[in-house]
């Protein structure tokens, strides 16, 4: 892991990486978005309104994998002073919360005419919504100090109290008996969901994935290289 | 033991939560039934705010005035010392949150059996509080801005131990399942206990740095 804490020898795998995730988000993301929008059948009961999901379930997927990365990034800094990683988790940040704005407000427009409400309190929408905060409050903290060494540092340890929350938000629509409805393709018993909706749905994950992927990189890229300038205007100082 | 030398510090909370609770029945209405209605909830809610005020400045003195440097360098590890500070912090003005709700239950038209429920939630409840405001106050000890941030760091967390201290009351209240709000507040409690200790004396050390 450590091989890959040079900032130069990741940035030219990540460079290498990056125009064919780019490409492939951009080249997949028309074809997921029609399939989904045109071609996938009407739901039986929620007729079009359901297609919302192609957008609401990705976006809230990517909600919880980027906080992953967030506390995922932030553990590696912590325990081994992994320059990269804190970079990777502040990079992944912003991200993350902007998929779970995203979700959120889909949900709520989904939720208008399903349910009849624009919200309700039950354990999945608070528990993203806390998943919100966390975001905030990362990005918050980690600007909050003078030292920026030390802001990340902060900063890191809240991302690790807050993955407390990540299992929470999986599973709280399995323990609590909630107006959201229970997970339908990820379940011990395969996913419960015709396949002619299923397949367009993952295809808009993985598109939402290399999105995420492809962005994550340029902004490691931007944030490498602010560090870099920021050291040499140190140093010019000094 | 500092905290106790000045004993007005201490009675904030318990003055703000009862100023607060004053301000309810003026504030919405003295009807019985709305009071009886939401009076757990609001309770609750202000013994959170009174919980997380007082213990927003919980490490700034200490390292201010070099103790926090004296008390890494002594023979007892920094989490056990921060375990020991949170509880006496707590019972310092948690506890008193305690003693005073059934009042507070009365004032607000609560049923006889929240007399007894609403303080064994706060029990089980305000040192989850404590030790969760305390690692906020850690990560903010040494930083530019505090208050505002604060809460936003602190309250998403606190937001489990309030539902189900909520739940808690208005569960016995009515008569149905209570135990099991109370079993998942005694989980958050120990939980915290076992794990805060840990994220706080780490964001002290970055702080001593």
């Amino acid at each position: 892991m450590h091989a890959y804490a040079n900032p130069l020898r990741f940035q030219r795998i990540a460079d290498a990486i990056r125009p064919w995730t780019t490409f492939l988000a951009l080249a997949l993301f028309p074809v997921g978005l029609v399939w989904a929008l045109a071609i996938a059948p009407a739901d039986y009961q929620q007729s079009d309104a359901y297609r919302i999901m192609y957008v609401h379930v990705p976006a809230a997927w990517m909600s919880m994998f980027t906080y992953l990365v967030v506390g995922s990034g932030s553990a590696v800094a912590l325990i081994w002073r992994h320059p990269l990683a804190e970079i990777a988790a502040r990079a992944a940040a912003p991200i993350g919360a902007c998929f779970t704005a995203i979700a959120l407000v889909t949900g709520s427009i989904w939720g208008k005419p399903m349910w009849g409400t624009w919200w309700v309190w039950d354990a999945r929408l608070t528990s993203v919504l806390i998943l919100f905060f966390l975001y905030l409050g990362y990005i918050a903290l980690y600007d909050a100090f003078e030292d920026a060494s030390r802001g990340a540092r902060a900063a890191s340890i809240l991302a690790l109290v807050g993955l407390v929350n990540i299992p929470i938000v999986k599973f709280s629509v399995d323990w609590w008996n909630t107006l959201h409805q229970p997970s339908s393709v990820l379940r011990m018993d395969g996913p419960a969901m015709a396949p002619s909706m299923l397949w367009p749905l993952l295809l808009m994950a993985v598109v939402f994935k290399l999105y995420m992927v492809s962005v994550l990189l340029v902004r490691i890229r931007t944030e490498t290289a602010e560090r870099r300038i920021a050291a040499l205007r140190g140093a010019e100082t000094a | 033991m500092l905290a106790l030398r000045r004993p007005g510090e201490a009675l904030l909370p318990v003055l703000f939560l009862l100023t607060g609770t004053v301000l309810f029945p003026l504030g919405v209405g003295p009807g019985a039934e709305t009071l009886a209605r939401i009076g757990s909830g609001v309770i609750w809610v202000l013994a959170l705010f009174a919980v997380t005020v007082g213990t927003d400045r919980l490490w700034a003195a200490d390292l201010e005035d070099g103790s926090l440097e004296q008390l890494e360098l002594g023979i007892l590890p920094l989490e056990l010392v921060a375990l020991v500070r949170c509880l006496v912090h707590w019972l310092v003005t948690g506890l008193p949150l305690v003693v005073i709700s059934p009042l507070l239950a009365l004032l607000m038209q609560q049923p006889p059996a929240a007399l007894v429920a609403l303080p064994a939630a706060l029990l089980l409840g305000t040192p989850v509080l404590v030790m969760i405001g305390a690692i906020g106050a850690a990560l903010l000890v040494g930083s530019r801005r505090s208050q505002a941030l604060t809460a936003l760091l602190v309250l998403p967390l606190q937001i489990p131990a309030l539902i189900f201290g909520v739940g808690a009351v208005e569960a016995t209240t009515v008569g149905v399942g209570g135990t099991v709000a109370y079993l998942i507040l005694g989980a958050l409690l120990l939980g915290s206990l076992a794990l805060a200790p840990f994220a706080i004396a780490a964001a002290l050390r970055l702080a001593l740095e």
